[in-house]
């Protein structure tokens, strides 16, 4: 069975890349538009891989990670942040809330493959 | 994998139109003194979202803008620097800056590439105006997919030498920014200006040429493959994950072992241990492959999890159209059905008006597809208002109402320019100066309000304001100077209707916002054409109202039907005020002038429709016939015809595109016993009858 991917971000246009990429890659993708999006479709099934954005409305990535690992199913599913911002602050950040990963936006669309199987296999 | 970028733009090209006009809508709402964190939050998520999108496909020139733009928007939102009424000025000229740049991608319109570089010093310049420690960053993103391209693309295996024709330096660079995707480019010019790029990639010419061939005709391209060159070949293989823009915070070994732990959601957990079924890998990869193109195929569709979908005008206008035919194929059935005997026939019948419910309402679903929100009109005018007051020194507080009005694509695009101009005379002419208002004992700020809203079977749109209201004198004395007919005992409405005449202004100076020709009677003859209705009260010193009444959609008619003859006309309905059958000592003839005809006191030209068109008629005297009362633009008529058919609904099919344009008729429908019946331009039919002048009517 295909691996399953969410893939949060409020840039539809990244979203469609990200999906797009993946899918050719062979993986299911779901999407969402936001944090809460991501939570909200995140508790309809359990995915192999989250990609999140950081900057969105109503959820940040931050927050949609922390609640993700309060999640039992969720404590051993690789989290990975796309994130414009690479500074160490922002990385320590994120390992704190319990992200496996980062992806530096921009990044085309191999480079994300080439991550995702990293991750995945 | 080659993944052809472009196929992403049209989706980056909407989401970056629709975040610039929120970003201006949150601007233009913003309270300086007192700015709402989640306002300046979303308003720095747009340019962020922005940026992220330009950068990935590589349209550097809007990274740049919104890089500054962010940088700026991400100090003042933490709080770091106070947002001021020049910041938001800045930061509008940069999404108009933006908009540019994004429609020179799109539409490749000429971008100012000056203009361009004002709006990132003033955005710059704003920056370090502040009070802040932090030095502006450096342009990260242009410098990052460099170093990134010489990473990731360190060991390539092919070099290809690609030599271009003529092009121009935009073609140039777009071919540079796609094949930048694909590995290392270094650009040559050649002594006759022509460029050559040298690509180190692991692609093959087919795939080079296939991206060429997106902006360059693919005949005039040379590739050759060449030797690695040393320089490439010796790179540094040894990149850390850090270089190439990803990283993990665990080896990578550690983080798929730390998944496989959770059996569940990692099937192929096995494969950690030393597998003992090699072939099963390789089936799950051609699994893989497989459903890699099903997905793929499926991609297009899916991806857009949204509750619209686009579709093209013209699809929809052909639904219309079908939709249309049935209708009248419906009214056939029902016409025909009509004289069958109702007991022998009762479930046919039945079934008739089953289908003639259906058919309306699936009419009216189908029609409400065209219909869009006024709110696509009125969210354009809070910047031209804020911009036209702060130019001409006034102080205007602008409101809406009824701005999820529904009113025809078409209609909705032609309403623009007429509401434009109203709204910029409103400004210009109609609320006055700060100290002329306190003079007057008003507020300083004047008000201008757009509002839209249903009136009975039209919608009306309505452009006031509270300034000085039109000048009576003024207007009766520009009319004498042009030579128009007046009088003084003209009502104020008509004499309100004069500023419609061509030529017409009042303006004591030209101003570059109105006032330079191109009037009110441009304004008026567009709402004619759409069907509309203008109307304008005034008051002095109280300000202006310019109401526009308009049919709520092009496509479906009201109309009367009636008859002259053997022939059926279609008179729509808006423009009937009543039907009479006249006395025989109401009906005078003027000589050389035609009849006139007395109703309820008033004389009105007697229009015979069987003269106008050539028509044998029952009747030629019009008290064994009808008159039908007929008004526009405050001139009535009264159309003598023979008999009165009926009132019905309907569709409106185009003369001109099928036919010819015929003068007196505006289109044609077809009956419901499939005759086809025209539709009178009452307009044009109640113009042509004004050369009856008052004078003549009055002196007879």
């Amino acid at each position: 069975m295909a691996k399953s991917i969410l893939a949060v971000d409020d840039s539809g246009s990244l979203r469609q890349m990200v999906v797009f990429s993946l899918r050719a890659a062979g993986y299911q993708v779901t999407e969402a538009v936001d944090g809460q999006d991501g939570l909200d479709k995140a508790k309809t099934q359990t995915f192999d891989l989250v990609l999140t954005d950081q900057n969105m409305p109503r959820m940040d990535g931050l927050t949609l990670i922390r609640s993700l690992r309060a999640i039992p199913s969720y404590q051993r599913v690789p989290i990975l942040m796309l994130t414009t911002e690479s500074s160490d602050d922002m990385k320590a950040k994120g390992r704190a809330a319990g992200a496996n990963g980062w992806l530096v936006k921009p990044f085309d669309p191999q480079r994300l493959t080439e991550v995702v199987k990293k991750v995945l296999g | 994998m080659t993944i052809d970028m472009s196929q992403f733009f049209q989706v980056f090209f909407d989401e970056t139109e629709e975040l610039l006009a929120e970003m201006e809508k949150l601007l233009l709402a913003v309270d300086v003194s007192a700015p709402d964190n989640e306002d300046l939050n979303a308003i720095f998520r747009a340019a962020h979202s922005i940026k992220g999108g330009a950068s990935t496909f590589g349209l550097n020139d809007l990274t740049d803008v919104t890089h500054v733009l962010e940088n700026l928007l991400d100090r003042i939102r933490k709080g770091e620097m106070a947002l001021t009424g020049e910041h938001v000025d800045a930061f509008l000229v940069a999404k108009d800056i933006l908009k540019m740049q994004l429609d020179g991608h799109r539409l490749h319109t000429p971008v100012d590439q000056e203009a361009v570089a004002d709006a990132r010093m003033m955005l710059q310049s704003l920056s370090q105006d502040a009070v802040s420690i932090a030095p502006p960053p450096p342009p990260e993103v242009i410098h990052y997919s460099q170093e990134d391209a010489e990473a990731k693309f360190a060991n390539v295996k092919r070099c290809f030498r690609i030599e271009l024709p003529q092009v121009g330096e935009r073609d140039a660079k777009a071919l540079a920014a796609e094949l930048g995707l694909l590995g290392r480019l270094s650009i040559a010019v050649l002594a006759d200006k022509r460029q050559v790029f040298t690509l180190a990639t692991d692609e093959t010419a087919d795939d080079i040429i296939a991206i060429c061939s997106f902006i360059l005709d693919p005949d005039d391209l040379k590739v050759t493959e060449e030797a690695l060159s040393a320089s490439a070949a010796t790179k540094p293989s040894a990149q850390t994950e850090e270089d190439l823009g990803y990283g993990f915070f665990e080896p990578i070994e550690d983080l798929r072992a730390f998944i496989a732990q959770d059996a569940p959601s990692a099937p192929e957990a096995t494969k950690q241990t030393a597998s003992p079924v090699e072939a099963a890998p390789e089936v799950t990869a051609a699994e893989k492959k497989n459903l890699g193109r099903r997905e793929s195929d499926r991609a297009p569709a899916s991806s857009q999890e949204s509750s619209s979908i686009r579709v093209g005008i013209e699809k929809v206008d052909q639904l219309i159209n079908l939709v249309g035919e049935l209708v009248i194929t419906q009214a056939m059935i029902e016409q025909r059905t009509d004289s069958l005997d109702p007991m022998q026939h009762e479930r046919l019948l039945n079934s008739v008006s089953q289908l003639t419910r259906n058919t309306r309402d699936l009419q009216e679903a189908v029609m409400s597809i065209r219909m869009m929100p006024m709110d696509y009109v009125f969210s354009r005018f809070p910047r031209m208002v804020r911009d036209l007051a702060s130019k001409l020194g006034k102080k205007v507080e602008f409101v809406t109402h009824g701005a999820a009005t529904e009113l025809d694509k078409g209609l909705i695009e032609r309403i623009v320019d007429p509401l434009t101009h109203l709204v910029r005379n409103s400004i210009d002419h109609g609320i006055e100066t700060p100290s002329v208002r306190t003079a007057a004992g008003k507020g300083e700020t004047g008000r201008l309000s757009l509002s839209a809203g249903h009136q009975g079977g039209n919608i009306v749109i309505e452009v006031s304001d509270d300034g000085g209201g039109l000048n009576r004198e003024r207007i009766l004395a520009k009319a004498k100077q042009n030579g128009l007919p007046i009088n003084d005992n003209m009502t104020d409405a008509d004499v309100w209707q004069l500023i419609f005449a061509p030529g017409f202004s009042t303006a004591e100076t030209v101003t570059d916002v109105s006032g330079r020709g191109v009037g009110m009677d441009v304004v008026k003859r567009n709402i004619t054409a759409m069907g509309g209705v203008v109307d304008i009260r005034s008051g002095k010193g109280f300000g202006t109202t310019i109401s526009i009444s308009l049919p709520l959609t092009l496509a479906i008619l009201d109309g009367m039907s009636i008859k002259v003859g053997e022939e059926v006309y279609i008179l729509p309905l808006g423009y009937v005020i009543e039907s009479l059958q006249p006395d025989p000592i109401d009906v005078k003839e003027i000589s050389g002038q035609g009849r006139v005809v007395k109703v309820r006191g008033e004389y009105l030209p007697l229009i015979p429709l069987y003269q106008m068109f050539d028509i044998v008629p029952t009747f030629t005297n019009p008290s064994e016939g009808i008159v039908v009362i007929l008004e526009s633009d405050g001139r009535k008529a009264a159309l003598f015809v023979d008999d009165l058919v009926g009132q019905q609904q309907v569709v409106v099919k185009n003369l001109e595109s099928n036919y010819r344009k015929v003068a007196g008729i505006s289109g044609a429908t077809i009956l419901g016993d499939g005759g086809v019946s025209l539709i009178i331009d009452v307009a044009a039919l109640l113009r042509s009858s004004r050369q009856l002048s008052d004078e003549s009517i009055f002196s007879s």
